[in-house]
């Protein structure tokens, strides 16, 4: 009956470990949408962009993809207030993950706009599309379906990601956990729990990914 | 060369390096060989010839027990390989077994195969030193004769993605060679070659039919296997339809099947 | 507002952040070492024609790529001691890293293996060489040399992983960076400086890599 004080104990917190899984599901969300949508300029930047863009984007993508993501955040966290930025932990973690998405996002979406054969867009620009027109109706689609495996891994990046904002005392669900833990002494049982709820959301992820890349697979 | 075992079981016959008997082999249903039976003596060169699905790479196969075969037998000196009695019933040999037996035949692929992170004189060392457990000097002088032997001495210290398709089925010929197996398997080994090419391996393979090596050929080089066969075998649908010396079989075949095969083919 | 740049202050530091730097190398490689071993193991497992293995080595695989890395430090180093498991820092490090890395290799493996060409195998049975010999002479070292490239990579991730070493209190260099950013004060000049000596480290570890490669890549 070891398990006995455990699932007590887990009833007792619920709310608070509730509110934690809010805050992961809100801070990845939030950070996968805002990222991918900053990573789609920045993968069309480094892909058509002139040359001092495609070299500040490059930079960046250089320089986030170089650092680790946990130096990322604290970056965030710490150099964001000194600029004069006021910033909650929840924005500047939000802030550094975004950025980390952003660059994946630009990298996988320049690799896929690349490997489209340019024959394509030469018979786009043939029937008189615009640059946009072809992008959008031409391009893209194609690009999208060789990007979404590649995507999905990076939205499950991000939510394990999001663990690191627990560092920055955001009380997502891994610092809701530790203080269940610090106030209960479970340690083991406590953790199990929270992997297994990391473990769920990535395989729905990944479940998820799975069923797009049948629903928008080409014949 | 006596060994214990080929005394008792060959009978009376003039013993034979191989012998084939009543072999089927099928892969989950479809039936691929339907009763073979095929004797080779010590120095034959034998070729099969059949189109492509009539079972002849697959004979091959069986013999160097690349392939799992359901009924018959396979003898190489009077030894049975691959599969023993045991009770009555017939059991697998094990691993160590099988890879004894297969040490007794050499085979030559259609795509060399050659190991790719291997130089040409480690690809013919690597059996010695692994198999024979020879010493590394020893070895290397071996393998070193045989690649002398096939032309490739001077690029023994080249990889396969250096050599070209010829090239490097050559090294794969000395490398199964270097073994000295009993008999010989050559599996297509012209077939993955650009044409100009397919001439330097076919020497190779003439020089050792006439130092007397025994050998089972598949080839689609009807003249090469006129000129280098004491006996053709034609195949046909999983069964030999027709088997004597080249000049009746490629000029007074008997049999429908091979007349019409023998017409579909340039000679 | 204006900021005056001092890098100087936390240059003064300087020999805590390359050992800092040194020690994230050292876990990254010691843990890459031994994930090689577990993944190369994980991966025969996975391709096995023992159902029990495949199972194991996919369980395996699956859970560990979809958990948190930090979720797994936490759990090594705080609450292995509870079930009577006490561990230095550094060793419970090492061992969640392993671990991770091994999840992950697992699939390097898995691609590289599949990818050898069946005629390779039987070449080797051709002349002779058992199940093992082939193995060892011949499908690990051409798996090995084709993985190469992703294997660098991972040592690359990995090394950036070493940096959530700082969340059990290994002084590596985020641990340093932290602690030089409360002290000084220099906040932008401390994590400018621990993210380039990030980069630059990772641009140094792929361009020798790349050298690597080239020296032991199979030559087509």
């Amino acid at each position: 009956m070891t398990d006995y004080p455990f699932l007590m104990e887990l009833w007792a917190a619920r709310g608070a470990i509730l509110n934690g899984l809010g805050l992961t599901v809100a801070v990845s969300l939030l950070a996968i949408v805002l990222g991918s949508i900053l990573g789609l300029f920045v993968g069309i930047g480094l892909t058509y962009g002139g040359g001092m863009v495609r070299f500040a984007l490059r930079c960046y993508t250089e320089l986030i993809r170089g650092t680790p993501v946990f130096v990322l955040i604290l970056a965030c966290f710490y150099i964001l207030p000194v600029t004069g930025i006021q910033t909650t932990a929840f924005q500047a973690g939000l802030i550094g993950l975004l950025l980390f998405c952003g660059s994946h996002v630009g990298e996988i979406v320049r690799g896929a706009l690349q490997a489209i054969p340019r024959g394509q867009s030469e018979a786009g620009k043939a029937i008189g599309l615009s640059f946009s027109q072809n992008f959008v109706y031409v391009l893209m689609p194609q690009a999208l379906r060789q990007i979404l495996p590649t995507w999905v891994n990076a939205a499950t990046e991000i939510v394990k990601a999001s663990t690191l904002l627990s560092v920055i005392g955001v009380t997502e669900l891994l610092l809701a956990t530790q203080q269940v833990i610090s106030r209960t002494f479970i340690g083991m049982p406590f953790y199990l729990f929270a992997g297994a709820i990391y473990f769920a959301i990535n395989f729905a992820i990944e479940q998820l990914g799975r069923y797009a890349e049948r629903k928008v697979s080409l014949p | 060369m006596t060994h214990p075992e080929a005394s008792v079981a060959t009978t009376a016959a003039a013993p034979a390096l191989l012998r084939i008997q009543d072999l089927h082999k099928a892969f989950q249903t479809v039936e691929v060989l339907k009763g073979v039976d095929v004797t080779l003596a010590r120095g034959d060169v034998v070729t099969i010839i059949g189109s492509s699905g009539s079972g002849k790479t697959t004979l091959l196969r069986c013999v160097n027990l690349l392939e799992e075969f359901q009924r018959g037998r396979i003898e190489i000196d009077g030894q049975a390989i691959g599969y023993r009695e045991q009770g009555g019933r017939r059991v697998p040999c094990t691993g160590a077994e099988v890879a004894r037996h297969r040490a007794l035949t050499g085979m030559a692929f259609q795509q060399f195969n050659l190991f790719p992170h291997l130089t040409a004189l480690r690809n013919v060392t690597l059996g010695l030193i692994k198999v024979r457990k020879l010493a590394r000097d020893e070895a290397v002088a071996i393998a070193e004769k045989w690649l002398d032997r096939v032309g490739m001495l001077e690029r023994r210290n080249h990889y396969p993605g250096q050599l070209s398709g010829g090239q490097q089925q050559r090294v794969a010929i000395a490398r199964a060679v270097a073994m000295t197996p009993r008999l010989m398997l050559f599996d297509e080994v012209t077939s993955a070659l650009d044409p100009e090419l397919v001439n330097e391996v076919l020497s190779v393979v003439q020089g050792l039919a006439q130092d007397g090596m025994t050998m089972l050929l598949v080839t689609h080089e009807m003249r090469f296997a006129y000129e280098v066969s004491d006996r053709i075998i034609f195949m046909n649908q999983g069964r030999i339809e027709e088997e004597g010396p080249p000049a009746d079989l490629f000029n007074q075949p008997k049999s429908l099947r091979l007349k019409e095969f023998l017409k579909t083919i340039k000679i | 507002m204006t900021y005056h740049f001092d890098f100087a202050v936390v240059w003064r530091h300087e020999n805590l952040l390359l050992s800092g730097l040194g020690l994230g190398l050292v876990l990254a490689l010691v843990s890459i070492l031994i994930g090689c071993i577990i993944g190369l193991a994980a991966a025969f497992g996975v391709l096995s024609r023992h159902r029990i293995f495949r199972i194991i080595a996919t369980v395996y695989v699956t859970t560990i790529r979809n958990t948190p890395i930090l979720v797994l430090i936490l759990l090594t180093y705080f609450a292995l001691p509870e079930l009577g498991l006490r561990l230095g820092k550094i060793q419970s490090f090492i061992i969640t890293l392993s671990v991770y890395a091994g999840a992950y290799l697992t699939e390097v493996f898995r691609a590289g293996l599949v990818a050898i060409p069946r005629g390779l195998r039987e070449a080797g049975l051709a002349i002779g060489l058992t199940e093992g010999q082939i193995r060892r002479s011949v499908i690990i070292p051409v798996m090995i040399r084709n993985v190469l490239p992703s294997l660098g990579n991972n040592f690359i991730s990995l090394f950036k992983d070493t940096s959530l070493a700082a969340a059990i209190a290994v002084p590596e260099l985020t641990f340093y960076a932290r602690k030089i950013n409360v002290e000084s004060f220099r906040v932008i000049e401390t994590w400018m400086v621990a993210s380039l000596m990030y980069v630059v480290a990772c641009l140094i570890i792929s361009t020798a890599l790349r050298f690597v490669e080239r020296r032991l890549a199979i030559i087509r």
